[in-house]
C-alpha cells in the first residue's frame, strides 16, 4: 500500500531574524563601514537640526506689524502671518475668498466620493471634469448669478499656483496619451505631427513658451483678436508637460507584452477598444511614477509664471520681501514657499504611491 | 433529431472549407517563411499541425485571424477573403478564437473581466448574460471559483484554461491553438488537453499547433507537418503515424517519438 505523503509543519522563524533589535542590527550596525556611516550620520543630524528648530520654533515671533517687532533673533513668521492672505489669494478682493474657498471645498468633497462605494463613479466623472470646471469658472471670474467680476490680473498666490497646477496635470495626462499613441501610430502623417510636435516643444526650455504665451501671440493675432493671457498661460503650461507626459506614457507602451496587443486584436476588439480597454489601463499603471514625476515637475514649474507678470505664490512672497516693512526677511519668506511645494509634492508622491499598491493585481508575478 | 440524421447533417457539413490556403506565401523581410501553402480546413476538423520549430507552423496559423499578414495567395475563413479591409477582419476574428503559448489572459482584469470582455464589447451582449455565460464555461474547465481572482494568483495550467474559456465566450466557429501546452509545466499539460479533447468531441473546428503527439493520435482528423515553410505532408494520424510518405517525416518522427 502507498504511504500517504503530508507536508510538514511550517515553524516560525529564529528570534534573532525578526523585531526592531533585529532590523537595527541588520540594518545600522552589519558591518564596520555601516557603523562608521550611522555613527556619522546621527553626528550630521545633531550638527544641523537643534539650530534649525532653534530659529523657526523657539527664538521665532510669531506675530507683530513689522520687522522690528521680531527681536528674538529666529524666524519672523509674524511676517508670514501678515501677508498669509495675499499669499494664499493674490490680490483678489477679499470679501470674495469666499468663493475660492467654497470651490475647493468643492473639489475636496468630489474628489473625496471616490473612496464611497454606492456611488457611480462615472456619473462623478463626469461632474468633476465637465460641470466643475464651469462652476469653477464662473465662481473665480464672477459675472454671473450677481456675482462680482474679478479680473484674471488679481489672481495670485497659491490659488493661482494651484488653479496651474490641476489645470495643467488634467488636460495634459489626455492630450500625452493622443501623442503617445499617434507617435507609435501607423499612419505617417498622424505620426510625424507627433513627433514634431513632441520633439519642438521637449527642445525648448518653459520660460520660452510662456514668453511666446504672454508677449508674442498677441503680436501676431489680428486686432480685436485677443484672448486672457491666463489662458494662454495655461495653453502654454499644458502644451509643455503633454510633450513630456507623452514620452513617459509612450515608455509604458512599449512595456507591454506583444501579445496582450495580440490577444485583444484576436478577440476582434477595434484600434480603440483595445487601447482603451487593455493596453492603456496597464500601460499607465506601469508608468505611475513616471507621471507623478511629470506632474511634480509641472506643479513646481508654474512658478515661471512670475516672468510674464502673474503674481503666484513665490511671486507673492518675492515681493511681499521688498516691503519695507519687512525688509530682512527673505529667508522667512522662501521656507515658508518652501514648506508649501513640499507638502504639496509630498502628498502628491505619498498618493501615487497608494494608488499603485491599490492597484496592484501581482501583474508582477508574469 | 435522430443520431442518423445527425451525423448525416455533420457529414453534409463537413463537405463545405471553412478555412481555404490558396498559394499563400509570406516574407518576414527577405526571409520565405511560408511557401505555396495550398490547404483547406472542413466545418468540424481537428488539425494538428506540427513540425521543426522555425517551420512556419505558427505563422501559418497566425494567418488565418491575420495576426501576420500574407502577401502573397489568397485566404478564405468562412467564405471571407482576408485581406487589408479591416471589416473583414473584424467579422472574422469575432468567429475565431485563438489560445496562445503565453495566455495573453489581461493581467489588470479579473478571470470573469477577462472572459466578459469581447461579448460585452464586440458582440454588445448585456453584462449580465454575458457573466453568466463567462460562468457557465468556466465551469466547463473547471475553474469556476477562482473566478474573482486575477490572471496572476493563478497556476499555469489554470491560466491556459481561462485562455481557452475566454476564446469559448465569443461562441467561435473556428478555435485555433499556438502551441497551447508548451510553456506548461508537465504536470499541468494533461488538465489543458483534457479541455482540448472535451472542446474536440464536441465538434468544434480546430487547428491546433502542438508537440503533443498523443493529442494528435487521440483528436485529430489530419496531422499536417510542416518544414522550412512548406506542407510536407498532411494526413491521417493512423497514415502519418505508422506510414509516413517522407523522409523529412520519418526523421521528425523518430526524433521525437523516440527520446
Amino acid at each position: 500500500m502507498a504511504i500517504e505523503f503530508k507536508p510538514s509543519p511550517s515553524l516560525p522563524p529564529p528570534s534573532n531574524a525578526v523585531g526592531a533589535t533585529a532590523w537595527i542590527k541588520n540594518n545600522l550596525f552589519s558591518s564596520p563601514l555601516n557603523i562608521f556611516l550611522t555613527v556619522f550620520s546621527l553626528y550630521i543630524v545633531y550638527l544641523l537640526v537643534p539650530p534649525a528648530i532653534q530659529w523657526a520654533f523657539i527664538d521665532a515671533t510669531w506675530s507683530g506689524e513689522s520687522k522690528a517687532a521680531c527681536t528674538a533673533g529666529g524666524a519672523c513668521w509674524a511676517f508670514v502671518a501678515s501677508y498669509f492672505d495675499q499669499f494664499m489669494y493674490g490680490l483678489y478682493p477679499s470679501a470674495e475668498y469666499w468663493r475660492i474657498n467654497l470651490a475647493a471645498i468643492m473639489l475636496v468633497v468630489l474628489v473625496g466620493m471616490f473612496a464611497i462605494k454606492a456611488v457611480n463613479k462615472m456619473l462623478l466623472s463626469i461632474a468633476i471634469i465637465v460641470v466643475y470646471p464651469v462652476v469653477a469658472y464662473f465662481l473665480f471670474a464672477g459675472g454671473i448669478f450677481g456675482l462680482e467680476i474679478v479680473e484674471t490680473s488679481l489672481w495670485g498666490g497659491l490659488f493661482l499656483t494651484t488653479l496651474l497646477g490641476i489645470v495643467g496635470i488634467v488636460a495634459s495626462l489626455p492630450l500625452g496619451v493622443v501623442l503617445a499613441l499617434g507617435r507609435r501610430s501607423n499612419m505617417p502623417i498622424v505620426k510625424s505631427v507627433c513627433v514634431v510636435f513632441i520633439e519642438t516643444v521637449r527642445a525648448v526650455p518653459l520660460i520660452t513658451i510662456l514668453f511666446m504665451a504672454s508677449v508674442m501671440i498677441p503680436l501676431f493675432l489680428p486686432d480685436g483678436l485677443n484672448f486672457n493671457k491666463l489662458l494662454r498661460v495655461l495653453i502654454g503650461i499644458t502644451l509643455f508637460s503633454a510633450a513630456y507626459m507623452a514620452e513617459v506614457i509612450r515608455g509604458g507602451l512599449q512595456a507591454i507584452p506583444k501579445g496582450q496587443y495580440e490577444a485583444a486584436d484576436a478577440m476582434g476588439l477595434t484600434y480603440w477598444q483595445s487601447m482603451i480597454l487593455v493596453i492603456l489601463p496597464q500601460a499607465l499603471k506601469l508608468v505611475i511614477p513616471g507621471i507623478v514625476n511629470t506632474f511634480i515637475g509641472l506643479f513646481k514649474d508654474t512658478t515661471l509664471v512670475y516672468i510674464v507678470g502673474m503674481f503666484d505664490l513665490l511671486g507673492r512672497i518675492q515681493s511681499a520681501t521688498h516691503d519695507a516693512n519687512w525688509l530682512g526677511t527673505t529667508a522667512e519668506g522662501y521656507a515658508f514657499a518652501g514648506f508649501i511645494y513640499w507638502v504639496i509634492c509630498f502628498g502628491m508622491s505619498r498618493y501615487s504611491m497608494a494608488v499603485e499598491r491599490k492597484l496592484d493585481t501581482g501583474h508582477k508575478r508574469n | 433529431m435522430t443520431d442518423k440524421n445527425m451525423a448525416l447533417a455533420q457529414l453534409e457539413q463537413g463537405e463545405k472549407a471553412i478555412i481555404e490556403f490558396n498559394d499563400v506565401n509570406k516574407w518576414y523581410g527577405d526571409f520565405h517563411v511560408l511557401k505555396n501553402i495550398d490547404f483547406s480546413v472542413k466545418k468540424g476538423e481537428r488539425i494538428v499541425v506540427c513540425g521543426p520549430s522555425g517551420s512556419g507552423k505558427s505563422t501559418m496559423t497566425r494567418c488565418i485571424n491575420r495576426l501576420e499578414e500574407h502577401q502573397k495567395g489568397s485566404i478564405l475563413v468562412d467564405g471571407i477573403e482576408m485581406n487589408d479591409n479591416l471589416k473583414n477582419i473584424e467579422t472574422i476574428r469575432k468567429d475565431v478564437g485563438m489560445v496562445f503559448q503565453h495566455f495573453n489572459l489581461f493581467p489588470h482584469l479579473t478571470i470573469l473581466e477577462n472572459l466578459t470582455l469581447a461579448p460585452i464589447w464586440v458582440r454588445k451582449t448585456p453584462k449580465k448574460e454575458a457573466e453568466e455565460m463567462a460562468m457557465h464555461y468556466l465551469e466547463r474547465v473547471k475553474i469556476a471559483n477562482q473566478a474573482l481572482k486575477y490572471p496572476g494568483q493563478l497556476s499555469g495550467g489554470q491560466q491556459q484554461r481561462v485562455a481557452i474559456a475566454r476564446g469559448l465566450c465569443m461562441r467561435p466557429r473556428i478555435m485555433l491553438f499556438d502551441e497551447p501546452t508548451s510553456a506548461l509545466d508537465p504536470e499541468m499539460i494533461k488538465e489543458v488537453l483534457d479541455v482540448m479533447v472535451q472542446l474536440a468531441d464536441e465538434g468544434m473546428t480546430m487547428v491546433c499547433v502542438t508537440h503533443e503527439m498523443g493529442f494528435a493520435k487521440t483528436v485529430a482528423d489530419r496531422v499536417v507537418f510542416m518544414d522550412a515553410g512548406e506542407i510536407v505532408e498532411a494526413n491521417t494520424p493512423h497514415e502519418f503515424f505508422d506510414n509516413p510518405q517522407h523522409d523529412r517525416t520519418q526523421l521528425f518522427l523518430s526524433q521525437i517519438l523516440n527520446h
